[in-house]
């Protein structure tokens, strides 16, 4: 008998793509609650007046910020998708491997193309 | 005896968690476009975004409904995780300060945001 409770190690299991979408809607959510105190110190400096508005456009042209920009979307999008994913299986739609899956893919692939055309947006 | 990390308080937080849920899920997707839509090119076009008081009321109501999710997302992950309760109760402790801190402090930039009084 294996001693309970037992951890999962997540390198090793074998996850299904349900499995992936749920692990990458904590990891977006963790790197939002990141983002949020940032955000609001991006908000205040910009609003502080002419200065700190043309100091914080400056700050987000450099092609490092754009990738964290970026980075922030697809946190942003998958978590939206994920979540909206897991309130239908709370209201038991969509529910059973086939569906499941179906709709992890839908979410994987609505967040793609978010991703896609934000980079286009901030790169092109 | 309730332990120092709360028993039995897994129905308030999961409601908390899926009603901000869909508020966010209304609310963020019209912010963005709302921004989107009025892109500003300079500042006193930004500042404009934030003068009507509904708008800043609405942006307001959104930061508090996500640090109320976000509160309830960094405990699940936090109960998962970590496992000393000391360690787990500063953890707590941090995040919630954090998310305070970021909801009073968009509070009060928000009061400030009136244009023509900018300081």
């Amino acid at each position: 008998m294996a001693k309970r409770p037992v951890y999962l190690d997540l390198l090793r299991i074998h996850l299904p793509l349900a499995g992936w979408v749920s692990l990458l809607h904590r990891i977006s959510g963790a790197l939002l609650f990141v983002a949020m105190p940032l955000g609001v110190w991006g908000l205040s400096v910009s609003l502080a007046g002419e200065d700190g508005f043309r100091r914080m456009v400056g700050c987000l042209s450099s092609p490092l910020a754009r990738l964290l920009l970026l980075l922030l979307v697809w946190a942003l999008a998958h978590h939206g998708f994920a979540g909206v994913r897991h309130l239908a299986l709370d209201a038991h739609w969509g529910v059973g491997p086939r569906r499941a899956r179906q709709s992890s893919i839908a979410v994987l692939l609505a967040t793609g193309l978010v991703v896609l055309i934000a980079a286009w947006r901030l790169f092109a | 005896m309730r332990s120092a990390t709360g028993s039995h308080t897994g129905t308030g937080t999961w409601l908390v968690q899926r009603a901000t849920a869909l508020m966010l899920a209304v609310a963020v997707p019209g912010l963005i476009v709302l921004f989107m839509a009025a892109w500003p090119d300079d500042f006193s076009a930004w500042q404009a975004l934030f003068a009507p008081r509904s708008s800043r009321v609405l942006i307001w109501l959104t930061g508090a409904a996500m640090a109320l999710h976000a509160w309830v997302g960094m405990r699940d992950i936090l109960m998962d995780y970590v496992h000393p309760v000391g360690v787990r109760l500063a953890l707590y402790l941090a995040v919630m300060i954090t998310l305070a801190a970021s909801v009073a402090w968009l509070a009060a930039i928000l009061v400030g945001a009136v244009p023509g009084s900018a300081a």
